[in-house]
């Protein structure tokens, strides 16, 4: 059961249309890419992705699941959104609420342990690995979690646990952390046990695994154990993290290899093409996918299927998502692009000194310049750096051609 | 569509030198992302030609690994499929495909069972975009028994390796030459047929009693002062594969931006196999220009004028120059490649220098990287 429901609000206008398990990745991915490509590299064929938040993109993506071999005749891929029931319907309010209401569909194929897992985070993990773990161990539940710094420790929900593995005690957000082990949010439920927590607790609002379902079953004495995860897992939800992330897969040997045959990724990419990089063009230290034209100059940067440079553009330090359109002579610094957006010649992006941003300056931090997807940036303007620009902006948008460091422009619903 | 899909795609030529040695000419890898016979695939599909035919017969496995599955095509359907004939032994044939009409013959039980009216008949080594529909309402409408689809050539071509064709005002096939030494016309044939599929069964009957095998000599050439056949003009490119030559030269035809706008940009798309490759990576020190790379591809060093398929490496301080590099090739350090073509899975070794002096040079047999499986070829 991946839970992909979520809006991931500290991506700030990358998840504006769409929901965070669906923002791209790396120059060809989506996020989900990595959960349901483990699970299929896993062996696990039956798969329900429960989508609540701005489903669209999710749901094309998904399809019928045939990159990731999930069109299955029995099994395969279910998108599950929240649906009306004849006495009550109801958004899905936690985690576990969202598990619980569709209870019908995990019974529908009698299974005798049930994976939870979140569509946030980019890892490759064999669950079938953990699944062996969960029977040698004859627990009820078990966790996976990962070694964290122990200064970095209080971010997360932290599992303290006995020499056997034996979960003694949990603590979110600890202030003095316990433990270093970190939980990742995923989990193997014997089918028993989650039925029997998710049926007692059903009444309890915004239900959550962390915090209702595990601590229930805790007290109850079920056995439960953590699975300790000792890859790369990197949690992509926040702007520095993202940018981040895409980032380190420009090294020279990434952490983070996509280039070996082992544990392939899937996705579902209708671009083919190969990529043409023109005679005026100057790629270094970046990777580029399928069918993009390059006329200009690219340094450290990640560029997603089908983006054009124009010639005399210089793109440095930034993530272009599918599909974007790079003006002639822009400059770009330190910036994420998100899908199918058009920027105009000779504009300037991720200019001047940082300053902090007057929309939010958590979110909008980094000193990065962010634009949502299908959005319109006219030629000739100078965008400075913790922006946040939103739909169709015009040269009206721009006073003096400029937007400055920490301004923003939304312009939702304007969409053609 | 009113009509099924037949692609001969049994072939080899002994003009593809070891080119062919591992593959089908259909199988040969085209422009960075496709192999031959995607084109035609793609252009019945985009037809709505739902039932198509592949008859192979030289390396048919190369070809079978290609079509592993028809859903890349987008003929995994109820109606239809996607459907691969290589020589059978059965209790009254124990022949290899003789020729292209001999090939089609032996699934004439493929023909009768179907119940399109008409058949298109095309080959698997070309490279081109067409809609087989407008092809048909132009037989239709010429009431012709069999249209054959031209290509007129550019001046200068080498046209004695075609089907020379001469028609009259109204298109009807005058003069059909094959391989001619002299050519009389710069129009040629393209190897695609269209026909009323009845009308093919019983010319195939036919020929087969007289111990006849070949389409064009002994079809299309013996009948075509008895039955109308006509000529349909394709515009745009189109380019058949046939030798080294032309095999190198359709590839760096890509890096014409009209090309590349056709065939990567235009709709309908062509499509192809996926493999889920990552993205191509440039390292510092790549200097890339000119050049098509497809998705896998890690460079490192010095990229001109170049088509690299999938997958390919090249490492430090290497140059590599008006080549066509194929899927999996690995270019050490300090490797200078010209005027080459890499085979698939080479291994150009630290140091060494491939230049094709007079003519493009094929680069095969070096494959001592590591012990491992190959792969797909």
């Amino acid at each position: 059961m991946l839970l992909a429901g979520g809006q991931g609000s500290r991506l700030g206008v990358l998840t504006s249309d769409v929901a965070k398990p669906a923002v791209s990745f790396g120059g060809k991915y989506r996020i989900i890419d990595f959960p349901l490509s483990n699970c299929i590299n896993s062996g696990i064929d039956t798969v329900g992705v429960l989508t609540q938040y701005q489903p669209l993109v999710l749901n094309s993506h998904i399809g019928i699941g045939i990159p990731w071999d999930l069109d299955r005749n029995n099994g395969g891929v279910s998108v599950l959104p929240p649906y009306e029931k004849s006495d009550t319907s109801e958004w899905y309010s936690g985690t576990a609420n969202a598990i619980y209401q569709n209870l019908k569909y995990m019974e529908n194929y009698n299974p005798e342990y049930v994976l939870i897992l979140s569509g946030d985070h980019i890892y490759k993990m064999d669950y079938e690995a953990m699944l062996d773990f969960h029977k040698s161990k004859g627990a009820d539940v078990t966790i996976a979690v990962i070694p964290v710094p122990i200064e970095e420790a209080s971010r997360f929900g932290v599992v303290i646990a006995d020499e056997n593995k034996c979960i003694q005690d949990f603590e979110e957000k600890p202030e003095h952390p316990r433990s270093n082990l970190a939980s990742m949010g995923i989990y193997i439920f014997t089918w028993a046990a989650l039925k029997e927590s998710l049926l007692a607790l059903k009444d309890q609002s915004n239900c959550d695994f962390g915090k209702h379902i595990i601590p229930y079953l805790h007290k109850k004495g079920s056995p439960m154990y953590v699975y300790e995860f000792n890859s790369y897992w990197k949690d992509v939800g926040t702007l520095g993290s993202y940018w981040e992330a895409n980032m380190e897969l420009i090294e020279l040997i990434p952490e983070f290899n996509l280039y070996e045959e082992f544990w392939k990724i899937y996705t579902n990419q209708s671009i083919i093409e190969p990529q043409y990089i023109a005679s005026t063009a100057m790629v270094e230290k970046a990777i580029v996918g399928a069918g993009a034209q390059i006329y200009g100059e690219v340094y450290s940067s990640v560029l997603g299927a089908g983006v054009i440079i124009e010639e005399g553009a210089v793109v440095r330090d930034s993530i272009i998502m599918e599909g974007v359109h790079i003006g002639k002579n822009c400059v770009i610094d330190k910036a994420i692009i998100a899908e199918n957006t058009v920027v105009g010649d000779n504009t300037k992006m991720g200019q001047g000194e940082a300053l902090e941003s007057k929309l939010n300056a958590s979110i909008y931090a980094f000193g990065l310049a962010v634009v949502g997807e299908n959005s319109t940036i006219p030629a000739n303007v100078t965008i400075g750096k913790n922006t946040a620009i939103k739909g169709q902006t015009t040269e009206e948008d721009y006073p003096d051609g400029q937007l400055c460091s920490g301004d923003y422009i939304i312009k939702a619903g304007d969409r053609e | 569509m009113k009509a099924l899909g037949i692609i001969l795609a049994g072939g080899n030529n002994v003009r593809m030198q070891n080119l062919t040695d591992k593959r089908a000419i259909a199988a040969m890898p085209i422009g960075g992302s496709y192999r031959c016979i995607d084109f035609v695939l793609s252009n019945m599909t985009n037809s709505h030609i739902q039932t198509v035919a592949v008859l192979s017969q030289y390396n048919a496995r190369s070809l079978n690994e290609h079509l592993n599955s028809s859903k890349w095509w987008n003929f995994g359907r109820k109606q239809g499929g996607l459907f691969l004939f290589t020589p059978t032994v059965t209790t009254n044939n124990n022949w290899w495909y003789r020729g292209t009409a001999d090939a089609i013959w032996q699934n004439i039980d493929f023909l009768k069972k179907r119940h399109e009216p008409y058949v298109v008949i095309a080959s698997g080594d070309c490279v081109y975009k067409l809609d087989f529909n407008k092809v048909l309402d132009y037989h239709i409408e010429k009431q012709a028994d069999i249209t054959v689809v031209c290509a007129k050539l550019p001046e200068g071509d080498d046209l004695s390796r075609y089907g020379v064709v001469t028609m009259d005002r109204d298109g009807r096939i005058t003069e059909f030459e094959e391989k001619p030494m002299l050519a009389k016309s710069d129009i040629v044939s393209a190897g695609i047929y269209v026909i009323r599929r009845r009308a093919l069964i019983d010319l195939l009957e036919e020929c087969n009693k007289e111990g006849r095998y070949n389409f064009v000599t002994d079809i299309l050439i013996r009948y075509k002062n008895l039955k109308r056949l006509y000529g349909y003009e394709m515009q745009g490119y189109w380019s058949n594969i046939a030798d080294v030559d032309s095999y190198f030269k359709a590839n760096m035809d890509f890096l014409r931006k009209d090309v590349r706008d056709k065939f990567f940009h235009e709709e309908p798309g062509v499509y192809s196999k996926t493999h889920d490759l990552p993205p191509a990576k440039f390292n510092t020190g790549s200097r890339v220009v000119n050049s098509l790379v497809a998705g896998g591809c890690i460079i490192n060093s010095t990229v001109e004028n170049s088509v690299l398929f999938k997958k390919a490496f090249v490492g430090n301080n290497s140059v590599v120059k008006n080549c066509i590099i194929l899927n999996g090739a690995y270019i050490g350090d300090n490797v200078h490649v010209e005027n080459c073509i890499v085979e698939s899975h080479e291994t150009l070794l630290s140091g060494s220098t491939y230049i094709g002096e007079d003519g493009v040079r094929i680069v095969t047999g070096n494959k001592n990287r590591y012990d491992m499986p190959v792969g797909e070829v």
